[in-house]
Parts: structure tokens; C-alpha cells; sequence
């Protein structure tokens, strides 16, 4: 069975094609303010890459903050139990998984079967998102990729004062001013935003074993600060992390057809 | 469009005064207050409990230089120097980093204090909206506080977040109130409370053909729903005062006014001044009773 998944998010678009528990396709476009035509262009690339037609499609799941605008959708799986579903069928003894997404970050813990037993969701607030790491590469004036990568190379410890986004960013240009190096002002970003993130995780529980997803686990900064607030040795992060919910929402589609 | 950009929407005017009707060389205790705070300094200079002169200007990176320089400023105009001043206190966010200070009192104190006097005794609730936090104050008729209740975590409400705004709209950061009024009708406020979510959410409007001034309307509408809920917890108790820079937006200030049902005391005083007022005047206090330089 040829099933796909689609996850309508703050900023991109997912689409995953899975055909009997593989991955054949996966397409990704900017959300922008269309998410009828994000889902309709994401989903179009990733049938194009496993090389299908649409109507070889079973079912399709949808999941994300824009799911409502996935009308091709038979199946809808809310963002937490898709999270769930792709971390344990990527990592089977994944207990806890966190999805740290660009405007939303969502920490849940599961069962082995993949079951959300609890989570915690944080919506509110750019400061535990993705959107805080990009204001901050904004700031110290660099790429999102160069500043995970900057931060490896420092062994400083910065305590960061502001919480908030916007004052983060005043905060910055003040020890940009004092001549701090580069590096050592991305660790502390780094370091503040983890301790963010841990104590959300904190929130459900730490289980092992701990699954990380969405776009901000392609940060190695951002990994190496998490392992370290949480005293852990390892964080488990799937192949693609931000096309995890869609994968979830693929593979809840499959079950649906399945029963 | 490249000019258009590189227009600074959030600066507003640094400013200086002197008194004319004060010679402060027939004053026996000159005392200063000096309001480092996150977004902007100011300095006032009291004669004998008096405003004789006082500045406003931006903080810049470094405390201590932004405390000489809202002093220098306050003086330019004057023939007074540094020598003559009979007590200095400082106050605000950098308070601990002012170099002539000889003491430093907490901002809530001073701009109950200050607040007592801009606007007189019968002030019992301040509101202070300054750069980068809110305080909602309930004060005694002496200007001593008795509770207060302040966000300073979250950029949601504070002037910072209107400068963000004004820059992200390029309108005139003085302008914001006025045109927030220029509007056929009330918009919906904006609903991200986070402000880097409202502003994707404020470009998300443009982008749907709303017009600027609404997007202004809807942006203050938020503010004053978020700075009446702080306010809620402490309960207004009137006579209500504002001070802080946000006093002088009318486009978030008339909207909370709606909201609470009272109206705020008007003062000829800057709003800005309050915290380094009420500094200056608990120098004051400290002169009286022999504890001055030259006491």
C-alpha cells in the first residue's frame, strides 16, 4: 500500500510518500501565506520524486498547524501522536520525543507502541522555537546553518539574561559591542535556548530513549547544548527530522487503510 | 526604498531643558537622579526639591557612559558642574553602573516617588510602561509603594515591542498613536501575544490588503489588552497615573482608558522622567537630613 503524509507547518511544507514502510518520496516547500498551494506544490514534488501518480495515493494523512487546509487529507492525525508514531517506528525504545519546529515546539512521551501518555506544548512564545535561533543568526549577522556549526567551537559558558526573543537580540549587539567572539555568543544562544527546551522535556519526564525531530535537530549546536542540559549521552535525531510528522501522519494513514 | 530602509522608525527625540525661573546658585542642596534604563537614560537635576534641568536620551551599550552622557546633557545648558551636586542617585535597569551615584534605590521606588511628584499626592496607581518592562504600582500619598507587579520577561506590551513595530511598518514612532486612529474601523487586536509571532502575524494582514494604520490599530489594541491585564491584578485604585515613554502613545493610552474606565492625571512633565525624578527627590531627602557631600 502507497500511502503519503502531509504536515502543513509555520514555515515549510512536508510531504512524505511511504509505500510499505519505506520512504519513496519526499517533497518540501515554503508554507508562505497559501497553505492550500504550499500542500498542493509539496505533495506534487514528492509524488514527482517516487516517480507516482496521485491516484496510486491509498490515503493520505494530514498533521501540522495548517492540517485544516489539507483537503486532499482522508486521514487527520493531530501533531502529537504523528510526532509520536514516526519516533517510535524510527527508534523503537524512543520514549520521549521532542518536535522543535520554527513558530511551536511539542514534547511528548510514548509507549512502545507509539500511544502519547503525555505532552507539552509550547506555542506561545518565539523563545523555545526555531524563530528564536533565526532572529539570533540575524543578529550576530550569520547564516541559521553557520550558527549551529560556530557554537561547536566554543567551550565558554555565557549566561544569556533575557528570556524574550526581542531582548535576546538587544542582548546580543550589547556583547557583539563588548568584543565577545562570535562563537562564544552562538554557544550561549545555544546553551539558552536547550535549557528552554530540557525543562519542557523535564515537564513529561526524561525516558530514554530520547528523540529529537523537527528542523532545529539539523543544528549540531543546538544538539550538543541539549544533551548537555540534559545530562543525557544521546539524543536520537531519524535521517530527515523535519519530515518526521509527515512520515507520521504517512504511516497513521496506512493503519487507517489497514483497519 | 533603500533611503526608505535605512530610516530608524523607532528613534525617537533625545531631548534637554532648563528652568528658567531657578538660579540654582540661591539653592542650598542641588541634588540628581539618573534613570539608566534598557532603552533609554535620563537625567534630572533638582535645586532644593525643584526641577532645574533634566535630559532624555537612548541608553547606549555601556551604563556608565550612558549615565555621563544623560548628565552632561542635562547640564549642557547650564553654567552648573559636577562639583557643586550635593547628592547623586541612580536608578533603573543599570543602576548599579552609574559612576557619580552615590547610592542607588530601585526603579519601582523612584517612580512611585517621582510619579507622587509629577502628578501630585493623590496619585494611588502607577502604571509605568518603560522600554523593556511593565510595572503596574499601588503607592501611599507620600509616594512610598505598597505593591507593585512587573513584566520584564517578555518584550509584549513594552516600548521595545512598539519600536519593533514602528520599524517593521516604517511609520514614525511618534506618529503610531495618531495614525493607529486614522481608521474606518476598530480591527481585531492582534492575537500572537509573542512579539515575533505577531509580527509574521502583522504581515500576514499587510499582505492581505489590510492597511497600515489598521495594522497600527490592531497592534496598540493588543498592547493596551495586555497592560490592562497586568494592571487588573494590582486593581487600579484611582487617581491613576502613567508614566514612561508609552504614556505618550495615544494609540495604546486612549485604548486602555477605554478599557479601565478612568482617566490618567495629565502632567506639563516629561513621562520618561518619573524614575530619575523620583531619585533626584530621595536625594533630596537624604540632604535634609545631613547625609549629603557637603552635609
Amino acid at each position: 500500500m502507497i500511502t503519503a503524509g502531509i504536515d502543513c507547518g509555520a514555515k515549510n511544507t512536508k510531504t512524505v510518500i511511504l509505500k510499505d514502510g519505506k520512504i519513496i518520496g519526499k517533497g518540501k516547500v515554503l508554507t508562505g501565506f497559501e497553505q492550500s498551494e504550499a500542500v498542493k506544490a509539496s505533495l506534487d514534488s514528492a509524488l514527482k520524486e517516487a516517480g507516482i501518480t496521485h491516484d496510486q495515493l491509498a490515503h493520505i494523512g494530514g498533521t501540522g498547524s495548517g492540517a485544516n487546509a489539507i483537503t486532499e487529507a482522508d486521514v487527520r492525525v493531530n501533531d502529537i501522536k504523528a510526532m509520536a508514531t514516526a519516533a517510535v517506528f524510527c527508534f523503537p525504545k524512543a520514549r520521549t520525543v521532542a518536535d522543535v519546529g520554527a513558530e511551536e515546539t511539542r514534547t511528548a512521551k510514548c509507549d512502545e507502541k507509539g500511544n502519547v501518555v503525555d505532552f507539552a506544548i509550547n506555542e506561545k512564545c518565539a523563545a523555545g522555537a526555531g524563530a528564536f535561533l533565526e532572529a539570533m543568526a540575524r543578529a550576530l549577522e550569520t547564516s541559521l546553518e553557520e550558527l549551529g556549526t560556530l557554537a561547536m567551537g566554543s567551550d565558554k559558558a555565557i549566561p544569556m539574561n533575557s528570556q524574550c526573543t526581542i531582548f535576546a537580540e538587544s542582548e546580543v549587539v550589547g556583547l557583539i559591542h563588548a568584543r565577545t567572539e562570535k562563537k562564544d555568543i552562538s554557544k550561549a544562544i545555544h546553551d539558552a535556548m536547550a535549557s528552554r527546551i530540557a525543562s519542557m522535556i523535564r515537564r513529561i519526564g526524561v525516558n530514554p530513549d530520547i528523540v529529537m525531530i523537527g528542523g532545529v535537530a539539523r543544528n549540531p549546536g543546538f544538539v550538543t547544548a541539549l544533551k548537555r542540559e540534559l545530562g543525557v549521552a544521546e539524543v536520537f535525531i531519524p535521517e530527515d527530522p523535519e519530515f518526521a510528522a509527515a512520515l507520521g501522519a504517512a504511516l497513521a494513514a496506512a493503519q487507517h487503510g489497514g483497519n | 526604498m533603500s533611503e526608505e530602509r535605512a530610516r530608524e522608525f523607532w528613534r525617537w527625540e533625545e531631548t534637554n531643558w532648563v528652568n528658567p525661573d531657578i538660579d540654582w546658585k540661591d539653592g542650598e542642596f542641588i541634588t540628581v537622579g539618573i534613570d539608566v534604563g534598557s532603552v533609554s537614560s535620563q537625567a534630572v537635576v533638582m535645586v532644593d526639591g525643584a526641577i532645574y534641568a533634566y535630559s532624555n536620551m537612548r541608553t547606549g551599550s555601556s551604563s556608565p557612559d550612558s549615565a555621563r552622557n544623560a548628565l552632561s546633557l542635562a547640564l549642557e545648558k547650564t553654567a552648573l558642574t559636577e562639583d557643586k551636586i550635593n547628592y547623586c542617585i541612580g536608578t533603573g535597569y543599570g543602576r548599579v553602573n552609574v559612576p557619580m551615584a552615590d547610592r542607588s534605590v530601585t526603579e519601582i521606588a523612584c517612580h512611585a516617588k517621582g510619579a507622587n511628584f509629577i502628578y501630585g499626592n493623590t496619585v494611588r496607581t502607577v502604571l509605568d510602561v518603560g522600554g523593556q518592562d511593565i510595572k503596574a504600582i499601588r503607592c501611599d500619598d507620600k509616594g512610598k509603594v505598597t505593591n507593585f507587579l512587573m513584566n520584564d520577561k517578555c518584550a509584549a506590551g513594552t516600548g521595545r515591542g512598539m519600536e519593533v513595530f514602528a520599524d517593521l511598518l516604517s511609520v514614525p514612532i511618534g506618529d503610531v498613536g495618531d495614525r493607529s486612529f486614522e481608521i474606518d474601523a476598530e480591527p481585531r487586536p492582534v492575537s500572537s501575544t509573542c512579539v515575533v509571532y505577531a509580527k509574521s502575524e502583522a504581515t500576514g494582514l499587510l499582505r492581505k490588503g489590510v492597511k497600515t494604520n489598521e495594522v497600527l490599530a490592531a497592534y496598540c489594541a493588543a498592547m493596551a489588552d495586555r497592560i490592562y491585564s497586568l494592571l487588573e491584578r494590582v486593581s487600579v485604585e484611582p487617581d491613576f497615573a502613567i508614566t514612561g515613554g508609552m504614556a505618550k502613545n495615544r494609540g495604546v493610552i486612549d485604548r486602555l482608558k477605554k478599557k479601565l474606565a478612568l482617566e490618567p492625571l495629565k502632567s506639563r512633565w516629561d513621562t520618561q522622567l518619573a524614575g530619575a525624578v523620583g531619585a533626584a527627590l530621595f536625594g533630596h531627602a537624604l540632604c535634609m537630613k545631613g547625609k549629603g557631600r557637603r552635609g
